[in-house]
């Protein structure tokens, strides 16, 4: 493995960990935070519901692969 | 000193703290073992190269506009957050091992006791002294940096970690041995909810929301995302028997 894939391995799995469907899933709530702020419509809701789906989505795959082992 | 000021302070203390008493268990290891000087000398330059890295970075960060910094960094503050909390809910839950200072510093010790030992500087133990503490420290100054950059006080969030380091250090001193007794995933558990929190508030704020109550909004956001996780840990607790097989663990040691 070269320094630069190392480097770059070591990054994602300090930033992104175990479960990157989470960090995938703020960068589109973000997105869609900012898309919403550009109506009328009040946008910081958003982001919060994202956290908790996430989170709820991300334990319940955790929990699921647990009671597989 | 403001609220989102003491968020960040409490913040950055615990996180430390954490990651400070993981660090001193592989250095009492190889100090105990081996050679004590060249520990500490690890442990040291592995602290001045992380103290470089805030100062390097520091202020880089906080001459960005702010709403760049408030959606890039807290997103990127919110995901490294969630991790946090994430393995902090599964240790609650028991589906995940705490971290067990005595086991550590006992595979520690063996590795340290079988590697050849040469008289005077001992690389060993400078070596696995510095990348224990470096890799402990990364996430560190990574919260110093992304927090304290958002607040433009990373000079708080520094002092905060220095006062962390200095309590730790001085406990490990004390009592010559892991700090096992720590509440470790307490402290985890508390550090993820004040970066998810704060990370969603600044986020959301960079991305163009407004919040209602403005500042005040975090004093809402912090206890209803501590609700939803110890309900999240109920929850998994009484749905899988793996979990309800195992002592309850919040609070609890390493």
């Amino acid at each position: 493995m070269s320094a630069v894939t190392a480097v770059g391995r070591g990054v994602w799995d300090f930033v992104v960990g175990d479960d990157w469907r989470v960090a995938l899933g703020v960068v589109f709530a973000l997105a869609a935070t900012a898309l919403i702020a550009m109506s009328t419509v009040a946008a910081w809701w958003v982001l919060p519901l994202a956290v908790v789906a996430l989170l709820a989505d991300s334990l319940r795959r955790a929990a699921r692969a647990g009671q597989r082992r | 000193m403001s609220g989102a000021e003491l968020g960040l302070a409490v913040s950055v203390f615990l996180a430390c703290t954490v990651e400070a008493v993981e660090a001193l268990t592989i250095v009492l290891a190889v100090g105990t073992t081996r050679s004590w000087s060249s520990a500490l000398a690890g442990a040291g330059a592995a602290a001045a190269l992380l103290a470089a890295l805030v100062a390097g970075l520091g202020p880089g960060l906080t001459s960005l506009p702010i709403n760049v910094l408030r959606v890039g960094v807290g997103g990127l503050l919110l995901v490294f957050g969630l991790q946090w909390l994430r393995k902090a809910i599964l240790r609650a839950a028991g589906l995940k091992a705490l971290h067990d200072e005595d086991a550590a510093f006992a595979q520690e010790t063996k590795a340290a006791r079988g590697v050849a030992r040469a008289a005077g500087f001992d690389p060993y133990s400078f070596t696995v002294a510095l990348k224990g503490v470096l890799l402990e420290g990364l996430e560190v100054a990574f919260i110093v940096l992304t927090f304290g950059a958002n607040q433009h006080r990373v000079g708080l969030a520094a002092l905060a970690a220095g006062l962390a380091i200095l309590l730790v250090a001085t406990a490990g001193i004390a009592i010559r041995a892991p700090l096992a007794r720590a509440p470790e995933n307490t402290m985890k558990f508390a550090v993820g909810i004040m970066l998810s929190s704060f990370g969603t508030f600044w986020g959301a704020e960079g991305a163009g929301a407004s919040w209602p109550g403005n500042d005040a909004a975090l004093l809402v956001i912090i206890p209803v995302l501590l609700a939803i996780s110890l309900a999240f840990v109920a929850l998994i607790r009484r749905a899988s028997p793996l979990a309800s097989s195992r002592a309850p663990v919040t609070g609890s040691g390493a």
